[in-house]
């Protein structure tokens, strides 16, 4: 089960996850992220109902801090819970990402 | 021992899903924790032997599943006939790197040495053989 909502409303795109984010949805992540971050300068992603993620899921998260960080821009993550946020530790990625 | 033999295909990594997730249903005391975590590990490990063991030719990968209830472990076995590697040799990435000096990869083999309490790898008559072992129903101890 993965479910992304995806909202752009000016230049600001809320992105929110449900499931799981592993190798075979990062992909439907990416996806949804190149089409729409080229019209961002501020990205919110809600990570409420997102259960778990793989480093398939790190990577597009890395690939969009990464051009947020190129333009200047904003990204957000919020509601990370706890098992998501030992990742984020265990990897480093409290120190890339804005854990909000 | 529970076993199922696949070709070694990124498509068919819902089918080994299925399989262990199958079997940790199976099974008594395990946790969602420990279900997310199994999850990552076959996730990992099937999509970088999908990724590198064979070349075009998708050769096969033997899954297989094993639960001690004395020692509360599950092992997960993958075997498979690709070129050898050793998983435990390679380098481990540098997680201080700032978002800019990171590249993508690395750290999928990195997660799963931190998560399992244990991690063996075997060859044997041209075999990759990659033993993953995770204590479940408990917070667990990583070593």
């Amino acid at each position: 089960m993965f479910n992304i909502k995806a909202n752009l409303s000016g230049t600001t795109l809320n992105i929110a996850l449900e499931g799981l984010l592993d190798t075979q949805t990062a992909p439907k992540l990416e996806e949804v992220i190149t089409e729409k971050i080229g019209a961002a300068d501020e990205v919110n992603f809600d990570l409420a109902g997102l259960e778990y993620l793989t480093s398939a899921g790190l990577r597009v998260l890395l690939t969009a801090q990464q051009e947020m960080d190129d333009k200047d821009g904003k990204m957000t993550m919020a509601n990370v819970n706890d098992e998501i946020m030992e990742v984020f530790e265990m990897t480093g990625f409290t120190d890339v990402l804005t854990i909000i | 021992m529970k076993e199922i033999c696949i070709k070694a295909d990124k498509n068919n990594i819902e089918e080994v899903f299925s399989f262990v997730e199958g079997e940790l249903a199976a099974t008594e005391g395990i946790s969602r924790k420990d279900v997310l975590k199994l999850h990552m590990i076959v996730d990992e490990i099937f999509a970088n032997i999908s990724d590198y063991a064979y070349g075009d030719t998708k050769g096969d990968v033997k899954v297989s599943y094993e639960y001690d209830s004395e020692s509360d472990t599950v092992t997960i076995t993958f075997t498979d006939e690709g070129v050898p590697y050793n998983p435990l040799s390679a380098e481990t990435p540098d997680i201080t790197l700032s978002a800019k000096e990171r590249k993508a990869g690395g750290l999928g083999l990195f997660m799963v040495k931190n998560t399992v309490d244990d991690i063996r790898y075997e060859t044997a008559d041209g075999k990759n053989i990659l033993i993953l072992t995770k204590i479940v129903g408990g917070e667990g101890n990583h070593v």
